[in-house]
Protein backbone atom coordinates (compact mmCIF):
# COMPACT_ATOMS: atom_id res chain seq x y z
CA UNK A 1 0.00 0.00 0.00
CA UNK A 2 1.20 3.55 -0.91
CA UNK A 3 0.48 6.66 0.33
CA UNK A 4 0.90 9.74 -1.55
CA UNK A 5 1.58 13.17 0.15
CA UNK A 6 -1.86 14.69 0.01
CA UNK A 7 -3.33 11.49 1.76
CA UNK A 8 -1.04 11.96 4.13
CA UNK A 9 -2.20 15.70 4.61
CA UNK A 10 -5.58 14.44 4.95
CA UNK A 11 -4.35 12.11 7.63
CA UNK A 12 -2.74 14.72 9.38
CA UNK A 13 -5.69 16.56 9.74
CA UNK A 14 -7.48 13.42 11.17
CA UNK A 15 -4.66 13.54 13.66
CA UNK A 16 -4.99 17.54 14.26
CA UNK A 17 -1.27 17.48 13.53
CA UNK A 18 0.67 20.37 11.68
CA UNK A 19 3.36 19.00 9.68
CA UNK A 20 6.26 20.58 8.33
CA UNK A 21 6.80 19.90 4.58
CA UNK A 22 9.89 18.07 5.22
CA UNK A 23 7.54 15.47 7.35
CA UNK A 24 4.99 15.14 5.11
CA UNK A 25 7.66 13.82 2.50
CA UNK A 26 8.81 11.52 5.56
CA UNK A 27 5.59 10.00 6.76
CA UNK A 28 4.39 9.51 2.83
CA UNK A 29 7.93 7.30 2.72
CA UNK A 30 7.87 5.23 6.03
CA UNK A 31 4.36 5.16 5.90
CA UNK A 32 3.99 3.74 2.72
CA UNK A 33 6.67 1.49 3.74
CA UNK A 34 4.93 0.06 7.24
CA UNK A 35 1.75 -0.82 5.30
CA UNK A 36 3.22 -2.54 2.96
CA UNK A 37 4.45 -4.80 5.14
CA UNK A 38 0.89 -4.93 7.07
CA UNK A 39 -0.41 -5.96 3.40
CA UNK A 40 0.85 -9.45 4.58
CA UNK A 41 -2.37 -10.05 6.75
CA UNK A 42 -4.57 -10.48 3.48
CA UNK A 43 -2.25 -13.74 3.23
CA UNK A 44 -4.69 -15.21 6.30
CA UNK A 45 -7.80 -16.07 6.03
CA UNK A 46 -9.71 -14.94 9.25
CA UNK A 47 -13.21 -15.54 8.35
CA UNK A 48 -15.16 -16.34 11.31
CA UNK A 49 -12.73 -15.45 13.37
CA UNK A 50 -13.98 -13.35 16.46
CA UNK A 51 -12.15 -9.68 16.57
CA UNK A 52 -10.21 -9.72 20.01
CA UNK A 53 -11.36 -6.30 21.99
CA UNK A 54 -10.18 -7.07 25.43
CA UNK A 55 -7.85 -9.56 26.74
CA UNK A 56 -9.78 -11.63 29.13
CA UNK A 57 -11.52 -10.56 32.36
CA UNK A 58 -13.15 -13.87 33.97
CA UNK A 59 -15.82 -12.10 35.83
CA UNK A 60 -19.46 -11.41 35.62
CA UNK A 61 -20.67 -8.14 34.06
CA UNK A 62 -21.62 -6.40 36.77
CA UNK A 63 -17.90 -6.70 38.53
CA UNK A 64 -16.68 -3.33 37.75
CA UNK A 65 -19.83 -1.65 39.07
CA UNK A 66 -19.86 0.16 42.53
CA UNK A 67 -22.46 1.73 44.54
CA UNK A 68 -22.70 5.57 42.57
CA UNK A 69 -21.90 7.88 45.35
CA UNK A 70 -19.85 11.40 45.96
CA UNK A 71 -15.89 10.17 46.37
CA UNK A 72 -12.91 12.38 46.70
CA UNK A 73 -11.92 14.29 43.39
CA UNK A 74 -9.05 16.63 42.27
CA UNK A 75 -10.11 20.18 43.29
CA UNK A 76 -10.90 23.25 41.03
CA UNK A 77 -7.02 24.65 41.27
CA UNK A 78 -5.51 21.35 41.17
CA UNK A 79 -7.22 20.14 37.87
CA UNK A 80 -5.94 23.42 36.21
CA UNK A 81 -2.53 23.60 38.03
CA UNK A 82 -1.25 22.26 34.82
CA UNK A 83 -2.79 24.50 31.99
CA UNK A 84 -0.73 26.98 30.37
CA UNK A 85 -3.28 29.44 30.35
CA UNK A 86 -6.51 29.28 32.87
CA UNK A 87 -8.58 31.56 34.43
CA UNK A 88 -11.96 32.16 36.89
CA UNK A 89 -11.62 28.54 37.18
CA UNK A 90 -12.02 27.74 33.56
CA UNK A 91 -9.20 26.56 31.13
CA UNK A 92 -8.70 29.57 28.64
CA UNK A 93 -8.85 28.57 24.59
CA UNK A 94 -8.48 31.11 21.39
CA UNK A 95 -11.66 31.51 20.32
CA UNK A 96 -14.03 28.88 18.98
CA UNK A 97 -16.58 30.76 16.75
CA UNK A 98 -15.91 33.08 14.10
CA UNK A 99 -17.81 36.40 14.41
CA UNK B 1 27.46 0.98 51.73
CA UNK B 2 28.18 -0.36 48.54
CA UNK B 3 24.73 0.53 46.89
CA UNK B 4 24.97 -1.51 43.50
CA UNK B 5 24.91 -4.80 45.74
CA UNK B 6 22.13 -4.30 47.43
CA UNK B 7 18.72 -6.73 47.52
CA UNK B 8 15.59 -6.03 48.95
CA UNK B 9 16.34 -8.70 51.45
CA UNK B 10 19.63 -6.76 52.24
CA UNK B 11 18.25 -3.70 52.67
CA UNK B 12 15.83 -5.20 55.13
CA UNK B 13 18.79 -6.84 57.09
CA UNK B 14 20.63 -3.64 57.05
CA UNK B 15 17.85 -1.87 58.70
CA UNK B 16 16.69 -4.21 61.07
CA UNK B 17 20.81 -5.11 62.40
CA UNK B 18 20.99 -1.10 62.28
CA UNK B 19 23.75 -0.67 60.07
CA UNK B 20 21.83 1.81 58.59
CA UNK B 21 18.31 3.74 58.90
CA UNK B 22 16.16 3.97 55.58
CA UNK B 23 16.82 7.92 55.56
CA UNK B 24 20.64 7.28 55.40
CA UNK B 25 20.40 4.53 52.82
CA UNK B 26 17.98 7.05 50.63
CA UNK B 27 20.78 9.83 51.35
CA UNK B 28 23.82 7.35 50.31
CA UNK B 29 21.15 6.30 47.05
CA UNK B 30 20.48 9.75 45.88
CA UNK B 31 23.90 11.00 46.16
CA UNK B 32 25.17 7.60 44.37
CA UNK B 33 22.88 7.75 41.40
CA UNK B 34 23.38 11.36 40.91
CA UNK B 35 27.02 10.82 40.52
CA UNK B 36 26.67 8.07 38.06
CA UNK B 37 23.81 9.84 36.13
CA UNK B 38 26.04 11.42 33.67
CA UNK B 39 27.25 8.32 32.42
CA UNK B 40 23.77 7.11 30.88
CA UNK B 41 21.61 9.66 31.55
CA UNK B 42 18.76 7.15 32.88
CA UNK B 43 17.09 9.31 35.33
CA UNK B 44 15.15 12.77 34.28
CA UNK B 45 14.61 13.90 37.36
CA UNK B 46 15.57 12.98 41.50
CA UNK B 47 12.66 13.05 43.59
CA UNK B 48 14.85 13.76 46.68
CA UNK B 49 11.87 14.99 49.17
CA UNK B 50 9.31 12.40 47.89
CA UNK B 51 12.43 9.77 48.83
CA UNK B 52 13.15 11.72 52.17
CA UNK B 53 9.81 11.82 53.24
CA UNK B 54 9.13 8.08 52.18
CA UNK B 55 12.51 6.78 54.47
CA UNK B 56 11.51 8.74 57.14
CA UNK B 57 8.43 7.14 57.22
CA UNK B 58 9.99 3.80 57.37
CA UNK B 59 12.18 4.77 59.98
CA UNK B 60 9.47 6.01 62.02
CA UNK B 61 7.65 2.53 62.02
CA UNK B 62 10.79 0.39 62.52
CA UNK B 63 11.18 2.38 65.78
CA UNK B 64 7.78 1.90 66.77
CA UNK B 65 7.67 -1.51 66.19
CA UNK B 66 5.54 -1.49 63.34
CA UNK B 67 5.67 -3.74 60.59
CA UNK B 68 7.49 -1.42 57.55
CA UNK B 69 6.52 -3.22 54.51
CA UNK B 70 8.12 -5.49 52.15
CA UNK B 71 9.78 -2.95 50.14
CA UNK B 72 10.69 -1.33 53.31
CA UNK B 73 13.85 1.70 52.45
CA UNK B 74 14.69 -0.42 49.51
CA UNK B 75 15.27 2.51 46.37
CA UNK B 76 13.46 1.92 43.51
CA UNK B 77 13.19 3.95 40.16
CA UNK B 78 10.03 4.75 38.29
CA UNK B 79 9.76 5.31 34.56
CA UNK B 80 8.62 8.72 33.37
CA UNK B 81 5.10 7.57 32.60
CA UNK B 82 3.90 6.60 35.64
CA UNK B 83 2.15 9.24 37.36
CA UNK B 84 3.44 10.37 40.44
CA UNK B 85 1.98 13.25 42.12
CA UNK B 86 4.23 16.54 42.64
CA UNK B 87 6.93 15.23 41.00
CA UNK B 88 7.13 15.69 37.55
CA UNK B 89 6.45 13.33 34.85
CA UNK B 90 7.30 14.00 31.10
CA UNK B 91 7.14 10.41 29.54
CA UNK B 92 10.54 11.31 27.48
CA UNK B 93 8.54 14.31 25.76
CA UNK B 94 9.04 17.71 25.28
CA UNK B 95 5.01 18.18 25.49
CA UNK B 96 4.82 17.79 28.96
CA UNK B 97 8.57 18.97 30.33
CA UNK B 98 6.77 20.46 32.90
CA UNK B 99 4.07 18.74 33.86
CA UNK B 100 3.67 17.55 37.75
CA UNK B 101 0.57 15.36 38.32
CA UNK B 102 -1.61 15.79 40.85
CA UNK B 103 -2.30 12.84 41.69
CA UNK B 104 -0.16 9.31 42.39
CA UNK B 105 -0.19 5.88 39.99
CA UNK B 106 -2.31 2.78 42.08
CA UNK B 107 1.21 1.08 41.84
CA UNK B 108 2.95 3.81 42.77
CA UNK B 109 0.32 4.37 46.18
CA UNK B 110 0.86 0.67 46.66
CA UNK B 111 5.16 0.83 46.88
CA UNK B 112 5.17 3.54 49.05
CA UNK B 113 2.83 1.79 51.02
CA UNK B 114 4.98 -1.60 50.91
CA UNK B 115 7.23 1.29 52.23
CA UNK B 116 9.37 1.42 48.97
CA UNK B 117 11.22 4.95 47.96
CA UNK B 118 11.15 6.59 44.55
CA UNK B 119 14.11 8.27 44.21
CA UNK B 120 13.62 9.01 40.83
CA UNK B 121 11.89 9.16 37.60
CA UNK B 122 13.92 6.99 34.79
CA UNK B 123 14.21 8.22 31.24
CA UNK B 124 12.17 6.49 28.42
CA UNK B 125 11.35 6.32 24.61
CA UNK B 126 8.28 9.07 23.96
CA UNK B 127 5.44 8.56 25.85
CA UNK B 128 6.80 4.56 25.95
CA UNK B 129 7.27 4.17 22.07
CA UNK B 130 10.57 2.85 21.00
CA UNK B 131 13.04 -0.28 21.11
CA UNK B 132 16.16 1.63 21.84
CA UNK B 133 15.19 4.85 23.96
CA UNK B 134 16.14 7.38 21.31
CA UNK B 135 12.96 8.25 21.14
CA UNK B 136 13.79 10.51 24.37
CA UNK B 137 13.34 14.31 24.09
CA UNK B 138 15.69 14.75 26.85
CA UNK B 139 18.46 12.65 24.82
CA UNK B 140 19.40 8.61 24.52
CA UNK B 141 20.28 6.48 27.64
CA UNK B 142 24.11 4.75 27.40
CA UNK B 143 23.76 0.86 28.16
CA UNK B 144 25.83 0.59 31.17
CA UNK B 145 26.92 -2.66 30.17
CA UNK B 146 28.72 -1.07 26.82
CA UNK B 147 27.88 2.87 26.87
CA UNK B 148 28.23 2.86 23.06
CA UNK B 149 25.20 1.25 22.38
CA UNK B 150 21.05 1.30 23.18
CA UNK B 151 19.50 0.07 26.61
CA UNK B 152 17.01 -1.39 24.96
CA UNK B 153 13.56 0.22 25.14
CA UNK B 154 11.08 1.84 25.62
CA UNK B 155 11.79 1.48 29.38
CA UNK B 156 15.73 1.58 29.08
CA UNK B 157 15.99 3.78 31.93
CA UNK B 158 14.47 1.69 34.28
CA UNK B 159 16.78 -0.86 33.06
CA UNK B 160 19.49 0.81 33.03
CA UNK B 161 19.04 2.72 36.92
CA UNK B 162 19.06 -1.63 37.60
CA UNK B 163 21.80 -3.09 35.53
CA UNK B 164 24.18 0.51 36.60
CA UNK B 165 23.20 -0.06 40.14
CA UNK B 166 21.60 3.15 41.24
CA UNK B 167 18.46 1.73 42.16
CA UNK B 168 17.85 -2.12 43.44
CA UNK B 169 14.60 -2.32 41.88
CA UNK B 170 12.37 -0.56 38.98
CA UNK B 171 9.12 -0.21 37.60
CA UNK B 172 8.63 -0.18 33.86
CA UNK B 173 5.83 -0.63 31.48
CA UNK B 174 5.38 -2.83 28.64
CA UNK B 175 3.40 -2.43 25.48
CA UNK B 176 4.99 -5.12 23.24
CA UNK B 177 8.44 -5.97 24.80
CA UNK B 178 9.39 -2.53 26.59
CA UNK B 179 10.25 -4.33 29.25
CA UNK B 180 11.89 -7.40 28.53
CA UNK B 181 13.84 -5.92 25.85
CA UNK B 182 15.61 -3.49 28.02
CA UNK B 183 16.18 -6.35 30.56
CA UNK B 184 17.87 -8.43 27.99
CA UNK B 185 20.34 -5.41 26.62
CA UNK B 186 21.17 -4.63 29.85
CA UNK B 187 21.36 -7.91 31.69
CA UNK B 188 18.80 -7.70 34.39
CA UNK B 189 15.49 -9.50 35.25
CA UNK B 190 12.91 -7.75 33.71
CA UNK B 191 8.82 -8.88 34.14
CA UNK B 192 5.60 -8.30 32.39
CA UNK B 193 2.67 -9.72 34.63
CA UNK B 194 -0.58 -11.23 33.02
CA UNK B 195 -2.54 -8.09 31.33
CA UNK B 196 -4.63 -6.47 34.43
CA UNK B 197 -2.58 -7.65 37.15
CA UNK B 198 -1.05 -4.50 38.21
CA UNK B 199 -3.70 -1.51 37.65
CA UNK B 200 -2.63 1.04 34.76
CA UNK B 201 -4.39 4.17 36.85
CA UNK B 202 -1.93 6.42 36.65
CA UNK B 203 0.26 5.24 34.15
CA UNK B 204 0.00 7.50 31.00
CA UNK B 205 -2.07 5.35 28.22
CA UNK B 206 -0.11 4.19 25.28
CA UNK B 207 -2.46 1.36 23.96
CA UNK B 208 -4.59 0.73 26.70
CA UNK B 209 -5.54 -2.84 25.55
CA UNK B 210 -1.43 -3.39 25.58
CA UNK B 211 -0.22 -1.37 28.64
CA UNK B 212 1.58 -3.22 31.28
CA UNK B 213 3.58 -1.76 34.62
CA UNK B 214 6.34 -4.16 35.43
CA UNK B 215 8.87 -4.92 37.75
CA UNK B 216 13.08 -4.77 36.59
CA UNK B 217 15.62 -5.79 39.05
CA UNK B 218 19.04 -7.53 39.35
CA UNK B 219 17.41 -10.81 41.33
CA UNK B 220 14.42 -13.06 39.89
CA UNK B 221 13.44 -12.61 44.18
CA UNK B 222 12.88 -9.29 43.88
CA UNK B 223 11.18 -8.79 41.04
CA UNK B 224 9.00 -11.25 42.47
CA UNK B 225 8.53 -9.34 45.53
CA UNK B 226 7.81 -5.92 44.28
CA UNK B 227 5.31 -7.19 41.91
CA UNK B 228 3.13 -9.07 44.69
CA UNK B 229 3.38 -5.58 46.64
CA UNK B 230 1.95 -3.44 43.80
CA UNK B 231 -0.20 -6.11 41.73
CA UNK B 232 -4.14 -6.64 43.07
CA UNK B 233 -7.75 -5.20 41.46
CA UNK B 234 -8.25 -1.62 41.69
CA UNK B 235 -11.74 -0.09 41.33
CA UNK B 236 -10.04 2.57 39.32
CA UNK B 237 -8.89 0.50 36.61
CA UNK B 238 -12.01 -1.67 35.34
CA UNK B 239 -9.68 -3.67 33.34
CA UNK B 240 -7.75 -4.94 36.55
CA UNK B 241 -7.95 -8.40 37.14
CA UNK B 242 -10.49 -9.69 40.17
CA UNK B 243 -7.67 -12.95 40.95
CA UNK B 244 -5.99 -13.43 43.99
CA UNK B 245 -2.80 -11.89 44.25
CA UNK B 246 -0.25 -14.52 45.29
CA UNK B 247 2.80 -14.40 47.09
CA UNK B 248 5.48 -15.04 44.34
CA UNK B 249 8.42 -15.11 45.97
CA UNK B 250 7.24 -17.66 48.60
CA UNK B 251 6.13 -19.92 45.48
CA UNK B 252 9.44 -20.35 43.66
CA UNK B 253 11.27 -22.32 45.77
CA UNK B 254 9.63 -25.76 44.34
CA UNK B 255 11.87 -27.57 41.89
CA UNK B 256 11.27 -27.69 38.22
CA UNK B 257 11.18 -31.62 38.30
CA UNK B 258 8.68 -33.18 35.87
CA UNK B 259 7.56 -29.59 34.33
CA UNK B 260 7.15 -29.71 30.18
CA UNK B 261 8.83 -26.71 28.92
CA UNK B 262 7.72 -25.84 25.18
CA UNK B 263 10.52 -24.57 22.25
CA UNK B 264 8.31 -22.66 19.84
CA UNK B 265 9.90 -23.76 16.75
CA UNK B 266 9.02 -20.65 15.00
CA UNK B 267 11.30 -18.54 17.56
CA UNK B 268 14.43 -20.37 16.55
CA UNK B 269 14.33 -20.73 12.76
CA UNK B 270 17.63 -18.46 11.72
CA UNK B 271 18.66 -18.03 15.41
CA UNK B 272 22.22 -19.57 14.58
CA UNK B 273 24.01 -16.59 16.15
CA UNK B 274 25.69 -16.30 19.99
CA UNK B 275 21.98 -15.55 21.10
CA UNK B 276 20.92 -18.92 19.98
CA UNK B 277 23.54 -20.54 21.32
CA UNK B 278 23.28 -18.81 24.47
CA UNK B 279 19.90 -19.78 25.02
CA UNK B 280 20.20 -23.41 23.82
CA UNK B 281 22.73 -23.26 27.29
CA UNK B 282 20.08 -21.86 29.06
CA UNK B 283 17.44 -24.67 27.92
CA UNK B 284 20.04 -27.09 29.15
CA UNK B 285 20.33 -26.10 32.56
CA UNK B 286 16.90 -26.68 32.44
CA UNK B 287 17.13 -29.73 31.12
CA UNK B 288 19.12 -30.82 34.00
CA UNK B 289 16.91 -29.62 36.43
CA UNK B 290 14.70 -32.94 35.55
CA UNK B 291 12.19 -30.40 32.58
CA UNK B 292 10.84 -32.27 29.87
CA UNK B 293 11.71 -30.11 26.44
CA UNK B 294 9.04 -30.49 23.93
CA UNK B 295 9.01 -28.85 20.60
CA UNK B 296 5.56 -26.71 19.79
CA UNK B 297 4.06 -24.60 17.39
CA UNK B 298 2.43 -21.26 17.37
CA UNK B 299 1.34 -21.01 13.76
CA UNK B 300 0.62 -17.25 13.19
CA UNK B 301 3.41 -15.75 14.72
CA UNK B 302 4.68 -14.01 11.43
CA UNK B 303 1.50 -12.02 11.35
CA UNK B 304 1.99 -10.70 15.21
CA UNK B 305 4.71 -7.70 14.12
CA UNK B 306 1.46 -6.22 11.47
CA UNK B 307 -1.03 -6.96 13.93
CA UNK B 308 0.78 -5.20 16.83
CA UNK B 309 1.18 -2.08 14.99
CA UNK B 310 -2.42 -1.51 13.88
CA UNK B 311 -3.64 -2.28 17.05
CA UNK B 312 -0.86 -0.26 19.48
CA UNK B 313 -1.25 2.55 16.43
CA UNK B 314 -4.75 2.72 16.25
CA UNK B 315 -4.68 3.14 19.88
CA UNK B 316 -1.89 5.61 20.19
CA UNK B 317 -3.96 8.10 17.83
CA UNK B 318 -7.13 7.94 20.56
CA UNK B 319 -5.27 8.12 23.58
CA UNK B 320 -2.61 10.73 22.82
CA UNK B 321 -5.62 13.05 21.47
CA UNK B 322 -5.62 14.27 24.84
CA UNK B 323 -2.56 16.56 24.24
CA UNK B 324 -3.94 19.50 22.76
CA UNK B 325 -2.57 22.15 23.79
CA UNK B 326 -5.35 23.12 26.81
CA UNK B 327 -4.86 20.72 30.45
CA UNK B 328 -0.79 19.84 29.90
CA UNK B 329 1.54 22.54 30.22
CA UNK B 330 2.52 22.94 26.89
CA UNK B 331 0.68 25.42 24.02
CA UNK B 332 1.87 26.60 20.87
CA UNK B 333 2.15 30.08 20.63
CA UNK B 334 1.75 30.34 17.19
CA UNK B 335 -2.59 29.72 16.98
CA UNK B 336 -5.35 32.79 16.80
CA UNK B 337 -7.94 29.60 16.44
CA UNK B 338 -8.96 27.05 18.53
CA UNK B 339 -8.23 24.27 15.87
CA UNK B 340 -4.88 25.61 14.86
CA UNK B 341 -4.32 25.80 18.73
CA UNK B 342 -5.02 22.18 18.68
CA UNK B 343 -2.66 21.23 15.60
CA UNK B 344 0.05 23.62 16.12
CA UNK B 345 0.72 22.46 20.01
CA UNK B 346 0.74 18.64 18.62
CA UNK B 347 2.68 19.45 15.45
CA UNK B 348 5.39 20.99 18.01
CA UNK B 349 5.56 19.33 21.11
CA UNK B 350 5.39 15.20 19.65
CA UNK B 351 8.51 14.03 18.21
CA UNK B 352 8.79 12.03 15.57
CA UNK B 353 7.89 8.55 16.25
CA UNK B 354 4.79 9.95 18.46
CA UNK B 355 4.03 11.55 15.02
CA UNK B 356 4.67 8.40 12.88
CA UNK B 357 2.12 6.11 15.04
CA UNK B 358 -0.36 8.62 15.40
CA UNK B 359 -0.35 9.27 11.60
CA UNK B 360 -0.25 5.28 10.98
CA UNK B 361 -3.45 4.90 13.81
CA UNK B 362 -5.29 7.90 12.46
CA UNK B 363 -4.91 6.02 8.67
CA UNK B 364 -6.23 2.45 9.89
CA UNK B 365 -8.97 3.95 11.99
CA UNK B 366 -10.01 5.78 8.94
CA UNK B 367 -13.06 5.35 6.86
CA UNK B 368 -13.00 2.87 4.45
CA UNK B 369 -10.09 1.29 6.57
CA UNK B 370 -11.23 0.32 9.78
CA UNK B 371 -12.37 -3.17 8.58
CA UNK B 372 -9.27 -3.76 6.49
CA UNK B 373 -7.22 -3.08 9.10
CA UNK B 374 -8.34 -2.94 12.86
CA UNK B 375 -11.04 -5.49 12.65
CA UNK B 376 -8.15 -7.57 10.68
CA UNK B 377 -5.44 -6.90 13.22
CA UNK B 378 -8.05 -7.96 16.36
CA UNK B 379 -8.88 -11.00 14.87
CA UNK B 380 -5.55 -11.97 13.95
CA UNK B 381 -4.71 -11.01 17.80
CA UNK B 382 -7.32 -13.67 18.58
CA UNK B 383 -5.58 -16.54 16.79
CA UNK B 384 -2.22 -15.78 18.26
CA UNK B 385 -3.65 -16.02 21.49
CA UNK B 386 -5.58 -19.38 20.37
CA UNK B 387 -1.95 -20.51 19.65
CA UNK B 388 -0.90 -19.81 23.14
CA UNK B 389 -3.60 -21.73 24.71
CA UNK B 390 -3.09 -24.24 22.33
CA UNK B 391 0.25 -24.78 23.04
CA UNK B 392 -0.31 -24.86 27.21
CA UNK B 393 -2.62 -28.21 26.82
CA UNK B 394 0.98 -29.79 25.81
CA UNK B 395 3.19 -27.98 28.00
CA UNK B 396 3.96 -25.81 31.26
CA UNK B 397 5.74 -22.86 29.58
CA UNK B 398 7.61 -21.57 26.89
CA UNK B 399 11.10 -20.39 26.57
CA UNK B 400 11.86 -18.20 23.45
CA UNK B 401 14.58 -15.67 22.78
CA UNK B 402 13.32 -11.98 24.01
CA UNK B 403 15.03 -9.87 20.93
CA UNK B 404 16.99 -11.35 18.29
CA UNK B 405 20.36 -9.26 18.58
CA UNK B 406 21.92 -8.49 21.55
CA UNK B 407 21.85 -4.50 22.38
CA UNK B 408 23.23 -2.39 19.17
CA UNK B 409 25.03 0.87 18.96
CA UNK B 410 23.54 4.21 19.29
CA UNK B 411 21.96 5.63 16.11
CA UNK B 412 22.59 2.15 14.10
CA UNK B 413 18.93 1.79 13.64
CA UNK B 414 17.27 5.28 14.23
CA UNK B 415 16.71 5.84 10.52
CA UNK B 416 14.85 2.60 9.78
CA UNK B 417 11.47 2.91 11.11
CA UNK B 418 10.35 -0.16 10.05
CA UNK B 419 13.35 -2.32 11.17
CA UNK B 420 13.14 -0.91 14.62
CA UNK B 421 9.38 -2.57 14.69
CA UNK B 422 10.37 -6.22 13.56
CA UNK B 423 13.05 -5.98 16.64
CA UNK B 424 10.14 -6.33 18.41
CA UNK B 425 9.16 -10.19 17.04
CA UNK B 426 10.22 -12.28 20.18
CA UNK B 427 8.08 -10.18 22.60
CA UNK B 428 4.92 -8.73 20.62
CA UNK B 429 3.30 -12.34 20.51
CA UNK B 430 2.96 -12.66 24.03
CA UNK B 431 1.69 -9.10 24.42
CA UNK B 432 -1.18 -9.83 22.19
CA UNK B 433 -1.94 -12.89 24.42
CA UNK B 434 -1.65 -11.03 27.42
CA UNK B 435 0.35 -14.13 29.13
CA UNK B 436 2.90 -13.21 31.62
CA UNK B 437 6.03 -13.20 29.94
CA UNK B 438 9.84 -12.10 31.58
CA UNK B 439 13.15 -11.70 30.87
CA UNK B 440 16.41 -13.90 32.82
CA UNK B 441 19.57 -13.37 31.61
CA UNK B 442 21.81 -16.20 29.97
CA UNK B 443 24.77 -15.43 29.72
CA UNK B 444 26.65 -12.91 27.54
CA UNK B 445 28.13 -12.80 23.77
CA UNK B 446 31.50 -13.42 23.30
CA UNK B 447 31.55 -9.17 23.44
CA UNK B 448 30.04 -9.29 26.91
CA UNK B 449 27.09 -7.82 25.87
CA UNK B 450 24.04 -9.60 27.71
CA UNK B 451 21.83 -11.97 26.33
CA UNK B 452 17.92 -12.55 27.56
CA UNK B 453 15.83 -15.61 27.63
CA UNK B 454 12.18 -14.96 27.46
CA UNK B 455 10.10 -17.34 30.07
CA UNK B 456 6.26 -17.41 28.91
CA UNK B 457 2.89 -19.12 31.04
CA UNK B 458 -0.40 -19.12 31.47
CA UNK B 459 -2.79 -16.04 32.02
CA UNK B 460 -2.17 -15.50 35.93
CA UNK B 461 0.68 -18.13 36.14
CA UNK B 462 3.15 -15.79 37.51
CA UNK B 463 3.66 -18.19 40.19
CA UNK B 464 5.18 -21.16 37.54
CA UNK B 465 7.08 -18.16 35.68
CA UNK B 466 8.78 -16.68 39.19
CA UNK B 467 9.83 -20.44 39.69
CA UNK B 468 11.37 -21.35 36.71
CA UNK B 469 13.33 -18.73 36.67
CA UNK B 470 14.31 -18.75 40.35
CA UNK B 471 15.11 -22.11 40.13
CA UNK B 472 17.22 -21.43 36.62
CA UNK B 473 19.12 -18.61 38.51
CA UNK B 474 20.17 -20.66 41.44
CA UNK B 475 21.35 -23.37 39.28
CA UNK B 476 24.07 -20.66 37.84
CA UNK B 477 22.18 -19.93 34.42
CA UNK B 478 22.32 -16.45 34.36
CA UNK B 479 26.12 -16.59 33.68
CA UNK B 480 25.85 -20.24 31.84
Amino acid sequence: MKLTEEQVRYVAGLANLTLTEAEIHQYAHDLSDILTHIDKLNELNTDGVEPMAQVLFAAEETATLREDEPRPCLTNAEALANALVSGQGYYKVPRVIER
Amino acid sequence: MNIPSLTISSVRKGLTDRTFSAVELAQEALAFAKAENPKTNAYLTFSDERALAAARAVDAKLAAGEDPGVLAGVPVGVKDVISTRGVRTTCGSKLLEHYIPPYDATAIERLEAAGGVMIGKANCDEFAMGSSNENSAYGPVRNPVALDRVPGGSSGGSAAVVAQGTAVVSLGSDTGGSIRQPASFCGCVGVTPTYGRVSRYGLVAFASSLDHIGPFSRTVADSATLLTAIAGRDSRDATSALHEVQDYAAAMQQPLQGLKIGLPKEYFAGLANETGDRIQAGIEVLKKQGCEIVDVSLPHTEYAIEAYYIICTAEVSANLSRFDGVRFTTRSAKAETLIDMYKNSRGEGFGAEAKRRIMLGAYVLSHGYYDAYYIKAQRVRSLITRDFAQAFEKVDALITPVSPFPAFKLGEKVNDPLQMYLSDIYTITGSLAGIPCMNVPCGTTAEGLPVGMQILTKHFSEDLMFRIAHQYEMSGGFSA
